[in-house]
């Protein structure tokens, strides 16, 4: 190779299909969101159909967010980022475009067998045992071919979003295979390999981490890429992007219990979750310094850059979930939010503010090079696309948090003589009005999601666009190895 | 002398914290100035423009 006969060439085909269809998860999926919604503000709209139910619903919706729309995203730019800053082709096509199919045959399987109400009841790993394994073969492969590449690389570093990618990935495969420990009880059936509060904690092992892992680390590889990119300038500080990343490390591992507060979970447990809580506030804001810093000396392109607005919001939206998610978790403040729609709020201001948002901007920026333009059909409607998705974010967080502070504080109310000062309904009733503003802020947040889909469409049968499959690695790239 | 398992993790715990503060100190230590900025570097050099939007085919170098 590299003797002027053929071009090396940088694999994009799977980066397209993967960019593309996170577009069209993540409108299923936040539609999905929008639905359940509704059915709260509406509670008899489905007449009762167990398949359309709100309890099989809510984890459909969950699952396409996560890991259809965030997991098609992340694919997506980790192997774009790391064909580009290794200069070399993804280590096997055949094994990624497997992690492809295999992918969206997992999420279909989701789709499928949430509705018909089949579960294993774990909160973020409800999917049953044969789509577990199915999910662990083609996390396995995604890690042979993003390491593969690694190894491959022409470069002598490794660059650091590669690190967060790589964390991502491990991690993820061994919170999945170590929680999905189960016995099967026929096809669709079942029982957790742990029993108690020991399985309470592994779950909340499993799921904080997937907060920490799945929702943070991929998203900053993407950060450390894609905000350099745009700006046109490198990462404000690599040493600082070194101790982020060792940072969060070490720390998120020890989070999980702040889920099992006041719980059977002994004491020292969750005490020492609120401290490793608190901690991680450290790491999160060296990250999101870092990646706004990055902008220093280039604030004036914010103005007239959609992308980057997305991506500065985003991470806003990082730096505001991670210091309420702290605070969150001292166990006064937890003895208000916790069961709360406050929780619900803190969520989506991390997943609609910051995991949403960073992905939206990366995809903005790679769709067109997917189909060899320079820029999307319209950077009108990504403006406008931005500023549908920041009034939505914000109209949800701020009716959460109405709502759930309300809730906490009737629920703890009591009269003089002990008794409860408001029944449960009373506080359901409080909430309604707040739960019609959140259904109206996800509306506008997915209908945004929409406008981005057209604009991709029309990105893609644009007269001068081409399908790239295969973008030639610059000699001066693979020279310079 | 007895070693039970609650020794073992709270030995493991003190290595992980040394083992971050040595790190902390390595990405400090001015010998990795050097190399880090050559890092950073990797996705600015790296130019992805689709060929079409360089104005023509500039691969070939």
């Amino acid at each position: 190779m590299g003797d002027g006969v053929m071009q090396e060439t940088y694999n994009y085909k799977v980066v397209r299909q993967f960019a593309v269809m996170a577009v069209v998860w993540g409108i299923v999926g936040m539609a999905m969101g929008v639905f359940i919604a509704a059915q709260l503000v509406w509670p008899d709209m489905t007449y009762g159909i167990e398949w359309l139910s709100y309890g099989r619903l809510r984890p459909l919706h969950t699952n396409a967010v996560i890991f259809a729309f965030g997991g098609c995203a992340l694919f997506a730019t980790s192997y774009y980022v790391v064909q580009r800053t290794c200069h070399a082709r993804l280590f096997n096509d055949g094994l990624a475009a497997f992690t492809f199919w295999g992918w969206q045959a997992v999420i279909v399987a989701a789709a499928i067998s949430l509705p018909m109400g089949y579960t294993s009841g774990k909160e973020y790993a409800e999917l049953e045992w044969p789509i577990d394994i199915l999910i662990a073969v083609v996390w396995v492969c995604y890690a042979l071919t993003f390491f593969g590449t690694v190894i491959k690389r022409k470069t002598p570093h490794i660059y650091v979003a590669n690190w967060f990618f790589g964390a991502f990935i491990l991690t993820v495969a061994l919170l999945h295979i170590v929680n999905s420990m189960a016995m099967p009880a026929g096809p669709f059936k079942s029982y957790s390999a742990y029993a108690g509060v020991q399985d309470a904690m592994i779950q909340w092992w499993y799921g904080h981490n997937a907060v920490g892992f799945f929702l943070t680390a991929g998203f900053l590889g993407m950060m450390y890429y894609f905000v350099p990119k745009q700006t046109n300038r490198p990462v404000y500080s690599y040493r600082l992007s070194v101790v982020h990343f060792w940072g969060l490390i070490f720390t998120y591992m020890w989070a999980g219990p702040h889920h099992l507060h006041y719980t059977a979970l002994p004491d020292w447990t969750q005490s020492l979750g609120m401290v490793f809580s608190l901690i991680l506030l450290a790491p999160s804001w060296g990250g999101m310094v870092n990646g706004i810093m990055t902008l220093s000396g280039a604030w004036d392109k914010l103005r007239t850059d959609p992308i980057l607005k997305f991506l500065v919001t985003s991470l806003s939206f990082y730096g505001m979930s991670t210091f309420e998610g702290p605070m969150m978790a001292i166990k006064s403040v937890n003895a208000l939010s916790h069961y709360t729609d406050w929780t619900v709020g803190h969520v989506h201001s991390g997943a609609l503010g910051w995991v949403a948002m960073v992905s939206i901007g990366s995809l903005y920026y790679l769709i067109p090079r997917m189909f060899g333009r320079q820029e999307m059909w319209s950077v009108r409607l990504i403006n406008v696309h931005f500023w549908l998705a920041t009034l939505g974010v914000v109209l949800y967080i701020a009716a959460m948090w109405v709502a759930g502070v309300s809730e906490g504080l009737m629920w703890r109310a009591t009269n003089p003589d002990g008794t409860l000062t408001y029944s449960f309904a009373e506080a359901v009733k409080a909430t309604y009005p707040f739960l019609f503003i959140r259904f109206l802020g996800g509306l506008l947040y997915v209908s945004g999601m929409l406008l981005m889909a057209y604009n991709v469409y029309r990105t893609a049968t644009a007269r001068d666009a081409r399908v790239y499959n295969d973008a030639p690695i610059p000699a001066a790239a693979l020279a310079h190895a | 002398m007895h070693m039970d398992i609650i020794d073992l993790r709270s030995l493991f715990t003190v290595l992980a914290f040394v083992s971050f503060v040595g790190i902390v100190w390595w990405a400090w230590s001015s010998g990795r100035e050097e190399a880090f900025s050559e890092a950073a570097r990797i996705p600015m050099d790296d130019d992805d423009r689709p060929a079409a939007a360089r104005g023509g085919s500039k691969t070939e170098e």
